[in-house]
């Protein structure tokens, strides 16, 4: 028998890790799991941050101080996204939006429904809706998504960095 | 050129598994220590430089959210080293000798719990032709240790020596994570991870943090406290291609003995970034230290921070220096597989 000769071999790439969310972050999802989004305040600038990576990013100092905000907002940014992406369960077309809850000076992605897509837009107010209680768990997909909540738009200014 | 001092230093206890912490929760301690030490805010840092490896995250671009443990407005001059942080301390004595810092922040962070350390490492091996075949770290190391012992360089016995001079030693660390000195039995008896080295032989997988604040003399006059002066630094790199090099001995190490005039100081003590227990009596022979303690601080095999344990060298180097009456310290840090790169560095107690 004659031995295969290869000019090539396939090495596969791959590493698994436990990964840790941090401290914070750890107080912060099992609030989460419970329904509530608690913030964390910044004891020097005064920044609220949710979900909060237990430091100021600005003071470099950590942010102990923890608060509970509402689950409503005004829409920060946004996208509408057309093109599936592989694996996304999601049906385009669809939005994705920069969510600044009330009190907060940072936002999140996350996604918006229960809208007509011409209607979308900066400072729009809006309000989580949140999945059945039994199938929360130490993540922010409880929230399906948000929907506009109708009320007046506010002023894309508010967005603005506190300094 | 300048010369560069260092005005604080400051290490987290190191842990095992430092479990819901992330690196920014990590950071932040050792980074307000070394504000307190020095008195300094952020806004008297010039330059900041971090080292850190993505891979032990396994995040691309990690090293950014570190950042979040600094102030950062107003906004800074940073940089940052996917290595140990030695080479960020490197990098800002750079940048004050020319000209463009009076002080520098340097930070080193690693959470090796979250993943397989020893195939992780292998990641920074060359990815065509080395890390393809998943060479993991201990096995390389293996290959050097049985070599060394095959021509004759080192025996069982130094390292056994080596391990239990260096975990005694680690009483001097607060920070230490291994204190327990082995038996000769447990140690000679232990099974091996890969030949000839058993768990005994390789440092400890550890969690951590390290900060140090550098600057010129003008900065470190105003502190009061003793003047520890960096005053030599030199570092070279091997091929990454194990085939061309001679694994029994180091170009490296041995030109950078030479490059830092060894033989012209008279040195108290050395602190060497060994993660092997051959390492010790290796390096020991290589740059001629003869009966010279090493690692009084414990050195790695007392606890392993990866990307900080460099700096940790040269940081417990000039704490020694600091708080005794020694004069002359060397810190030697390394980078890649098999000691392929390293650093030779010499402080030194200046005595106004």
């Amino acid at each position: 028998m004659t031995e295969e000769k290869k000019d090539f071999f396939v090495s596969d790439i791959s590493l698994s890790y436990q990964y840790t969310a941090g401290n914070a972050t750890t107080r912060f999802l099992n609030k989460v799991a419970e329904g509530k989004l608690v913030a964390q305040k910044c004891p020097k600038c005064s920044a609220v941050y949710v979900p909060p990576r237990g430091s100021c990013p600005r003071c470099g100092i950590a942010t102990e101080e923890e608060l509970e905000l509402p689950d409503t907002g005004a829409v920060e940014s946004f996208t509408i996204v057309h093109i599936p992406i592989p694996g996304n369960p999601i049906v385009p077309p669809y939005v994705s939006a920069m969510i600044r809850l009330d009190g907060a000076d940072i936002s999140f992605l996350h996604l918006i429904q229960e809208i007509d897509l011409a209607e979308i837009r900066i400072g729009m107010r809006v309000q989580a809706v949140w999945k059945d209680k039994s199938e929360w768990g130490t993540t922010l997909e409880n929230i399906k998504w948000f929907k506009p909540t109708g009320e007046d738009d506010v002023d894309p200014l508010v967005f603005k960095f506190k300094e | 050129m300048k010369d560069i001092y260092i005005l604080a230093y400051a290490q987290n206890p190191i842990v095992a598994d430092a479990k819901a912490a992330n690196e920014v929760e990590l950071i932040m301690p050792v980074v307000h220590q070394v504000f307190e030490q020095t008195g300094f805010t952020q806004n008297d840092i010039g330059f900041t430089c971090s080292g850190s490896c993505d891979y032990l995250q396994g995040a691309a671009f990690a090293f950014v959210e570190g950042l979040s443990a600094i102030q950062t407005n107003p906004p800074i001059k940073e940089s940052h080293v996917e290595m140990d942080a030695a080479w960020a301390l490197y990098e800002s004595i750079l940048k004050i000798r020319m000209g463009d810092a009076e002080t520098a922040l340097i930070y080193g962070f690693g959470k090796s719990s979250p993943g397989d350390l020893p195939f992780v490492s292998t990641l920074q091996t060359d990815p065509y032709y080395m890390s393809p075949l998943w060479p993991d770290k201990i096995s390389l190391a293996a290959l050097q240790a049985q070599l060394l012992m095959n021509k004759g360089v080192l025996t069982k016995k130094d390292m056994f020596k080596a391990l239990t001079q260096s975990i005694s030693n680690a009483k001097n660390n607060p920070n230490a994570l291994v204190t327990a000195v082995p038996s000769e039995d447990d140690y000679l008896s232990a099974d091996y991870l890969s030949s000839p080295l058993s768990a005994f032989d390789c440092a400890p997988i550890s969690d951590g943090a390290s900060a140090m604040i550098i600057g010129t003399e003008e900065a470190v006059a105003k502190l009061g406290q003793p003047k520890i002066k960096i005053s030599g630094v030199h570092h070279s790199i091997e091929s990454s291609n194990f085939g061309a090099r001679d694994l029994s001995t180091s170009e490296s190490i041995i030109g950078l003995g030479k490059k830092i005039s060894l033989k012209s100081v008279k040195l108290d003590f050395a602190e060497l970034h060994t993660q092997f227990t051959y390492e010790i009596p290796f390096i020991r022979g290589l740059l001629d230290l003869g009966n010279l303690d090493i690692n009084l601080s414990g050195g790695p095999l007392a606890g392993n921070v990866m990307m900080a344990a460099g700096l940790d060298s040269i940081g417990k180097s000039y704490e020694l220096l600091k708080n005794s009456d020694f004069h002359n310290g060397l810190a030697h840090a390394s980078s890649g597989p098999c000691l392929q790169q390293n650093m030779l560095v010499h402080l030194e107690k200046i005595n106004d």
